[in-house]
């Protein structure tokens, strides 16, 4: 009986149905989201292996022009070696070698030899060995925006943790916590992400990761995690009071459960915004940790690998590895901030 | 005053020691063994042995965290393990190099965001408004080194107007032939997001009662903006430039790296790619003590700044 009485009740749209209600509304937060979800797209199809698997491939001439430039014709780029002047002198008598060309040829005619056909141009251009620009800068989002999802994953896990402890208990823990927070924010971010590289070099941790990903996203996370820390600390005093969390003692619900199943989702927007945030500085990160050598292995594409490349290949006038990575960086990146910039209007609490 | 900046000196003392246990901790235990890195891999046992005794790698470790502070407060860290020159050397030369390039870099950045920020505060909501809005977001999306790259492409490469890179030992010809460049450059960047910061200072303050009371009765625009407005928004400002300060000494490893300048950050970073614990280990000490004392400074500075600041 009072069940139905329950269902006859209009329903009031829970957080996250209003909060999407509101992005729905944003058209710049729309399209960023359509934007970022192309992304997305195109990292999971690279990470199964449907998208750019032959990055590696030499499809092209080397510095191939991308197709909109075209070939480039007047060979001012290639030193021309002036041919040997004077008449060609025999020397099969006295070349040592000669009596065994014959053999060689022979045994060379053995092996059949494909001559690769190498495109003279590519959709986005090549690079110096010939490899396909486009594919490098798909393969490069895959590393560049996993690395970033992940080390602000694992930040805004270690930030949130140590920010639900210390905010819920308050007290000694609660100084410890502070007291650990002080001691990293006192110690200049990059110095703390260079010592913890120098550490990872050539530490006995640098045998357990050895690919050179896990490295940057340990190294971003480990240090990246004391903005969130501070602000869902902030939110857990609030919290920690509130008559909701008391009820939930007062049915008997243990401290672990009130701090991640009760207050937890109530500042989970916070939460999100933090992790969203951080993804865009740490794919900044990455950009420049690999450019320093400290980031992703030369054996590995990402966006900063890119970057460091192309310096060196400016000065021969070959701006379109440049070019690429810059554009696909800076069109993920700006979407990603006003989606974020988004989510916030939507998930804020105050705005409504 | 004087007994908050006691009580502030004191709270320091745990958190350097906070910083001191960190940094010698985690090179301690996750950091590869001296030995190792410093003679490589043909060493003979007796040359390990040696070189373990010279640190006092053999010693119990609370001992070998006694020399890491002693080494700390007397300021002698012996030699680099890579090039064998006295570390306190390394400060010595290296500092001058980043300090002349960071403290242009620093004024310009301030003053002109700052000018940037106000106008654009001034004409908010306006189609110039959102067009420097929109061009920052854009502009802080594209990576810091892009812009070096393409800066140093274009303006030294190209057109010529500045040298490639390069550094000399005369303070003036650095000043005016090496350094414009990156300073140009890095004063580009931080503008864009330096205007969006100070753009919302200057607008949380036009949004109070005494702008409206001061347009009310009469005080002309310009005097509302410098003489109300910017000393209200003295504080943000303050703790803008205070957070960016340590960076200051520690320089802009990038810019260095580019520019090829013997500079501090630059120091730095080739330690960490020969693993040259010393160096990293005492700039960062250093550093970390440095930042906790630009924070007092700063929190004494808001008094003079703003009187309605109670220390306590």
């Amino acid at each position: 009986m009072s069940l139905d009485v329950l269902h006859d009740l209009p329903q009031s749209p829970g957080v996250w149905a209003s909060a999407w209600k509101r992005l729905r509304n944003n058209r710049v937060g729309m399209v960023s989201l359509a934007i970022t979800l192309v992304f997305i797209a195109m990292v999971v199809l690279a990470q199964l292996g449907l998208l750019a698997k032959d990055w590696q491939k030499e499809v092209g001439t080397a510095f191939a022009p991308p197709h909109f430039v075209g070939r480039i014709v007047d060979g001012s780029q290639t030193a021309v070696v002036e041919g040997a002047q004077g008449p060609a002198v025999d020397i099969s008598d006295i070349d040592p070698l000669a009596p065994r060309y014959q053999e060689w040829a022979e045994r060379a005619a053995q092996f059949k030899t494909a001559a690769a056909e190498k495109s003279e141009t590519l959709p986005l251009g090549g690079d110096q060995l010939g490899r396909d620009v486009l594919s490098k800068v798909i393969k490069g989002a895959q590393v560049s925006i996993t690395v970033g999802l992940l080390a602000a994953l694992f930040a805004t896990i270690i930030g949130t943790v140590l920010g639900a402890i210390g905010g819920y208990f308050g007290g000694k823990v609660g100084d410890f916590l502070e007291w650990v927070y002080n001691v990293f924010t006192s110690i200049p971010y990059i110095l703390l992400m260079f010592s913890v590289a120098a550490v990872l070099k050539s530490g006995p941790l640098a045998k357990v990761f050895t690919s050179g990903v896990w490295t940057v996203i340990i190294i971003l996370s480990v240090v990246g995690w004391t903005g969130i820390y501070r602000l869902v600390r902030a939110e857990y005093i609030k919290h920690r009071t509130r008559e909701y969390v008391r009820a939930a003692e007062a049915i008997g619900a243990s401290h672990a459960s009130r701090m991640f199943t009760h207050i937890l989702p109530n500042i989970s927007h916070v939460v999100l915004v933090q992790l969203s945030l951080h993804v865009v500085s740490f794919i900044k990160a990455e950009v420049i940790l690999s450019f320093l050598g400290l980031g992703v292995p030369l054996d590995m594409v990402s966006w900063g690998t890119m970057l460091t490349e192309a310096q060196a290949e400016l000065v021969q006038g070959k701006w379109w590895q440049l070019l690429a990575a810059t554009a696909f960086m800076a069109t993920f990146v700006t979407a990603f901030a006003l989606l974020t910039d988004a989510l916030r209007d939507a998930l804020d609490p105050k705005l409504r | 005053m004087f007994s908050y900046i006691l009580r502030r000196v004191l709270q320091m003392i745990p958190t350097l020691a906070g910083v001191i246990l960190l940094i010698f901790f985690l090179f301690k235990w996750f950091g590869g063994d001296p030995a190792d890195i410093m003679v490589g891999l043909s060493a003979t046992k007796s040359q390990i042995a040696s070189i373990r005794t010279q640190l006092g790698l053999d010693r119990p470790v609370l001992e070998q965290l006694w020399i890491f502070v002693q080494q700390i407060f007397t300021f002698n860290w012996g030699k680099s393990w890579a090039t064998n020159e006295a570390i306190s050397d390394i400060f010595a030369t290296r500092l001058p190099v980043t300090l002349t390039v960071m403290i242009p870099i620093l004024i310009l950045e301030v003053v002109l965001s700052i000018v940037a920020g106000m106008a654009v505060a001034y004409v908010r909501g306006s189609l110039a408004d959102r067009t420097v809005m929109l061009i920052s977001t854009v502009a802080l999306s594209i990576s810091f080194l892009v812009y070096i790259v393409v800066g140093q492409y274009v303006f030294a490469f190209l057109l010529g107007w500045f040298p490639v890179q390069g550094w000399s030992d005369s303070l003036w010809k650095n000043l005016t032939t090496y350094a414009p460049l990156p300073v140009f450059l890095a004063v580009l960047v931080s503008l864009a997001p330096g205007t969006r910061l100070y753009r919302s200072f200057f607008l949380d303050e036009l949004g109070h009662d005494y702008v409206r009371t001061a347009r009310a009765k009469g005080v002309s625009e310009n005097a509302i903006l410098f003489k109300h407005v910017l000393r209200n928004a003295m504080i943000p400002i303050l703790t803008n430039v205070a957070t960016q300060l340590p960076g200051v000494f520690i320089g802009s490893f990038l810019i260095e790296a580019f520019f090829s300048m013997p500079g501090l950050g630059r120091e730095v970073l080739t330690a960490v790619n020969r693993s040259d614990y010393p160096v990293i280990q005492a700039v960062t000490v250093y550093l970390a003590a440095l930042t906790m004392v630009i924070n007092l400074v700063t929190d004494v500075l808001y008094k003079f700044v703003d009187p309605r600041v109670v220390l306590k």
